[in-house]
């Protein structure tokens, strides 16, 4: 029983449509393995057992009836609590938001229960999905699953370490500067950024509108596919969805498996790599070109001359937006209301006491960065200035795929860090998100997977390619997967240590 | 590029409607200024002749049909509140008088 959770989530798929396992078997062994672990990994929120178990139910007697269902139709899976579940707590990690249940259920959740995916439960992250290490929640810090001692990345976290602690074999993240690929990086798991307007955002708690997109996080990158083909397409009630179908994005990982990568443009950004990058980072990463270049790929270096002024745009831009969408949390139509404790009680002064004692540091830092930002006569020189850096990002990546089919960088420019080492410099903290703050700046999308391991610290590979050719992600991350794995002997997490089980 | 004092971060705390305590401000400032410091080279690159991208997708304005549909229910968007009254938020007073 035990090893159904070690399987991938195509595996299970595969189980259940054979009859060799029920849903209620396999949620039932994530179900326990959360109770075993996550005292020690913490990286749920909220556990929906009852709902998760009538689900599986109703999927074993559909499927049992000889109900044509979804491929996918009773894997188990995770959802970052930034995402509105109908009935079930949804905070996205403020106090703010504690206790809130949402009438109504974002457009990609709709999707997960069609599909007949049980939902295991909410994951943590950084709160509002501002950070990157998880840290910033109100609820406490999840814990790698690497070393307990480490970051599990952020802001989704959550997600990452529930997938790489076996909790769950799928969930959803949100990535709005990296808070899906760079969580995956330090957890040895796998994570997509899809192009902007490929997954919906309807019932997404909004941070950055015009950067967030939420994405699939996995074990593996056929897995990251599969999920990514039941989220993605249009939603008329999103109206920045894209309206084209879908790539092929399930073929293209089993195509990517094969191993054969003959006459693909590999472009390596100059930009992205050397100062700042741990030398195990470096290390791992050429190794991996090393692999591509084997399978037949043609692997071009690049220049994306621009990209080092990215982040600056990136905290301007973010916190801009932010601030504007946070406005909505005024203590009048739901979450916390707090009254002043003198003086008179009058709406304005209810706002403020209210986002005084709710939001966190971080978010209150982003709030009135942006508000900065955004006041009269500096918004030319700040917002109006990050967004032609931003016109300059998306030229260089147009130049650069004039070269190169994708785009391939280190994800993250360290490996997981101890808890609390960068949380009083939050520049410091900024710079963890480098490498993938580009991609949401274009609407490009990215994904990462695990290259291996410096000082027995995960390390992770990013993908890039142009909007809407999200099956390129698929098909190098997988060929680049099958030859890590050869090398390995198995996948990278089969390495990790054994977490305590408690009773 | 002009940096950021502690009475800018209580008039932009007023102006985002953030109560924040004296450790906060304190705190705040010095923060903010680093972070200002190290964005501000945006102001740099950007030079005149580059347009500015509020979007990464090019789109023009979304239509759809219009067509009736179920909104959701008053109670439902009324049960999270703090306050109700008579099937609406309650809301402290507006106006600061009596």
């Amino acid at each position: 029983m035990s090893d159904l959770i070690r399987r991938s989530a195509a595996d299970l798929a595969t189980a259940l449509q054979s009859g060799e396992v029920s849903s209620v078997e396999v949620t039932k062994a994530h179900l326990d393995r959360i109770a075993a672990v996550d005292g020690a990994v913490h990286a749920f929120l909220h556990v929906c057992t009852d709902e998760a178990l009538a689900v599986a139910r109703d999927v074993d007697a559909r499927r049992s009836a000889g109900e044509e269902l979804h491929p996918l139709a009773g894997v188990p899976i995770a959802v970052k609590d930034v995402v509105v579940t109908k009935g079930i707590p949804s905070t996205a990690g403020s106090k703010i938001l504690q206790g809130w249940i949402p009438p109504y259920d974002a457009t990609l959740v709709e999707r997960l229960k069609a599909a007949g995916m049980p939902i295991l439960g909410k994951t943590n992250m950084d709160e509002f999905a501002m950070g990157s290490s998880t840290e910033h929640s109100a609820y406490g810090n999840t814990h790698n699953p690497w070393d307990l001692d480490r970051i599990p990345g952020g802001s989704g976290g959550g997600s990452a370490a529930a997938v790489a602690a076996f909790e769950a074999p799928l969930a959803i993240g949100t990535d709005t500067g990296g808070s899906i690929r760079q969580p995956a990086a330090v957890t040895g798991t796998v994570g997509t950024k899809p192009t902007y307007g490929g997954v919906s955002r309807y019932g997404l708690i909004a941070l950055a509108s015009s950067l967030d997109q939420a994405g699939p996080v996995s074990r593996t990158v056929l897995d990251a596919a599969l999920l990514h083909a039941v989220i993605g397409g249009h939603d008329p009630r999103d109206s920045t969805s894209l309206t084209d179908p879908l790539p092929d994005l399930v073929g293209a990982a089993r195509l990517g498996a094969t191993g054969d990568l003959t006459g693909v443009r590999v472009g390596v950004v100059h930009e992205l790599n050397g100062e700042g990058y741990q030398a195990g980072v470096r290390a791992r990463f050429e190794e991996a070109l090393d692999l591509l270049r084997g399978a037949g790929a043609d692997v071009v270096e690049v220049g994306c001359p621009h990209f080092v002024h990215a982040l600056a745009a990136y905290y301007l831009i973010l916190p801009s937006e932010a601030s504007s969408n946070l406005a909505r949390f005024d203590g009048m139509r739901y979450g916390l209301r707090v009254e002043p404790s003198d003086g008179p009680v009058t709406a304005e002064r209810v706002m403020g006491a209210t986002r005084g004692a709710g939001f966190g540091d971080e978010v209150k830092r982003r709030i009135i960065l942006g508000t900065y930002a955004l006041s009269a006569g500096y918004y030319d020189a700040y917002y109006g200035s990050a967004q032609k850096v931003r016109t300059l990002v998306q030229r260089d990546f147009a130049a650069a795929f004039e070269q190169a089919d994708v785009l391939v960088s280190p994800t993250a420019p360290t490996t997981a860090f101890k808890l609390g080492e960068k949380l009083d410099d939050p520049m410091a903290m900024y710079l963890n998100d480098v490498a993938t703050i580009p991609a949401n700046l274009a609407g490009v999308p990215g994904l990462s997977l695990p290259s291996g391991l410096d000082q027995g610290l995960p390390v992770g590979f990013q993908v890039l390619a142009p909007a809407r050719a999200d099956d390129r992600l698929y098909r190098v991350g997988a060929a680049l997967e099958m030859l890590l794995e050869q090398q390995w002997g198995g996948p990278l997490l089969a390495q990790a240590p054994e977490l305590e089980v408690t009773a | 590029m002009s940096t950021i004092s502690r009475e800018e971060v209580a008039r932009l705390a007023g102006l985002a409607r953030i109560d924040l305590t004296d450790a906060e401000l304190t705190r705040l400032a010095g923060e903010l200024d680093v972070i200002v410091q190290a964005v501000a080279t945006v102001s740099a690159v950007a030079t005149d002749d580059v347009p500015a991208t509020s979007h990464p997708m090019p789109l023009s304005n979304v239509l759809r049909e219009d067509e009736a549909s179920e909104p959701l229910p008053v109670l439902d968007a009324l049960a999270a509140a703090p306050a109700t009254e008579g099937g609406r938020f309650a809301v402290p007073q507006i106006l600061e008088e009596d």
